[in-house]
């Protein structure tokens, strides 16, 4: 059995408006950094998983996004695993 | 005894880690509508016996993750899926509607509010289905003046799946317009509530509870469960229940 540090990023789906996104847009423009273009904002989810080897791991792991992690109605997500 | 001599309707109330419109829930069943009513510990496996399930509003497990993810994984939400697919009537009010889209028992999702701000106050919701149980004994276009008190209420579901949804109310100004000032959280097409297609799910964010005593400013709640009360109490509603389990929700 090895550990493995899994990364998960959530996003909100490209066609979801981020109101919280846009909040934080307005404030970097108010602070001068006008040359951000647009702010998406999401979750970073880590895990530390004991398994046999790294495909197992992101098969289960992708299991536990599309049933607990995120929702996929309105959310994308990217597995990284080392 | 209910009319006709049929059984009292037993309502049931969920109580998650976190619930908090609970107790609300049961003292207008129990005590302004007199029907029996229980409260359902989130650990139960069965609901035998109850013919109406009601998850209550709050923050079911410290709406963690997403409002209602976690809740919807509770022992008891297998019984009530169990309960619901049987044609058993369920209401989800607040975070219990949250609960229940994340548990694919209605389509759709709750996303944080356009205002990015928790929202108290009364709004206006027209109704657009009364051929439901839940809505039975109101007009179409009726307007309902009611509570609304929370973070996560803006609807979403993908444009494709808007024309399928049984939208059941949508906020409304007070003459029953719809329109984008009277849509509080950013909901799509202003969806206040839905039902499943079968109609015996309803999920609602305004809460029908706070505004069944004229004490609290308002009667309007009343008239949803009324309407499940008088539809539990005619005889063809065990039939129905039973034509309801051979569909699939």
């Amino acid at each position: 059995m090895k550990e493995f540090i899994v990364k998960i990023e959530v996003k909100l789906k490209p066609i979801i408006l981020d109101p919280q996104g846009k909040a934080v847009l307005t404030a970097l423009h108010n602070l001068g950094y006008d040359e951000v273009q647009e702010t998406r904002i999401g979750k970073l989810i880590e895990l530390k998983v004991k398994d046999e080897n790294a495909e197992n791991v992101k098969e289960r792991v992708q299991e536990m996004c599309k049933k607990l992690l995120a929702n996929p109605v309105i959310e994308d997500f990217v597995v990284k695993v080392d | 005894m209910g009319i006709r001599g049929l059984k009292m309707p037993n309502f049931g109330v969920v109580v998650f880690p976190g619930s908090n419109c609970d107790h609300d829930c049961y003292h207008v069943i129990k005590h302004v509508f007199d029907q029996g009513c229980e409260f359902v510990w989130h650990e139960e496996k069965s609901l035998g016996g109850l013919n109406c399930v009601i998850l209550p509003g709050g923050f079911s497990y410290g709406d963690y993750l997403r409002t209602g993810a976690i809740a919807r994984f509770s022992p008891v939400m297998k019984a009530v899926e169990k309960f619901a697919l049987s044609g058993g009537l369920v209401i989800g009010i607040c975070n219990g509607f949250q609960i229940l889209v994340e548990a694919g028992l209605l389509p759709g999702a709750l996303m944080k509010n356009s205002s990015l701000k928790f929202v108290c106050k009364w709004v206006n919701i027209r109704v657009e289905n009364n051929n439901t149980p839940f809505t039975h004994l109101m007009k179409m276009g009726d307007v309902l003046r009611i509570p609304i008190a929370h973070g996560d209420g803006n609807y979403f579901a993908p444009p494709d799946d808007i024309r399928d949804l049984n939208v059941v109310f949508r906020y409304c100004n007070r003459g029953g317009r719809i329109t984008p000032e009277s849509n509080p959280n950013g909901s799509i097409e202003n969806i206040a509530g839905i039902c499943n297609r079968q109609g015996n799910i309803l999920g609602m964010m305004p809460h029908p509870e706070r505004c069944s005593e004229e004490l609290l400013g308002g009667e309007d709640g009343r008239l949803i469960f009324e309407s499940v009360i008088s539809w539990l109490e005619r005889p063809e509603s065990i039939r129905e229940i039973k034509t309801y389990s051979r569909t699939k929700v």
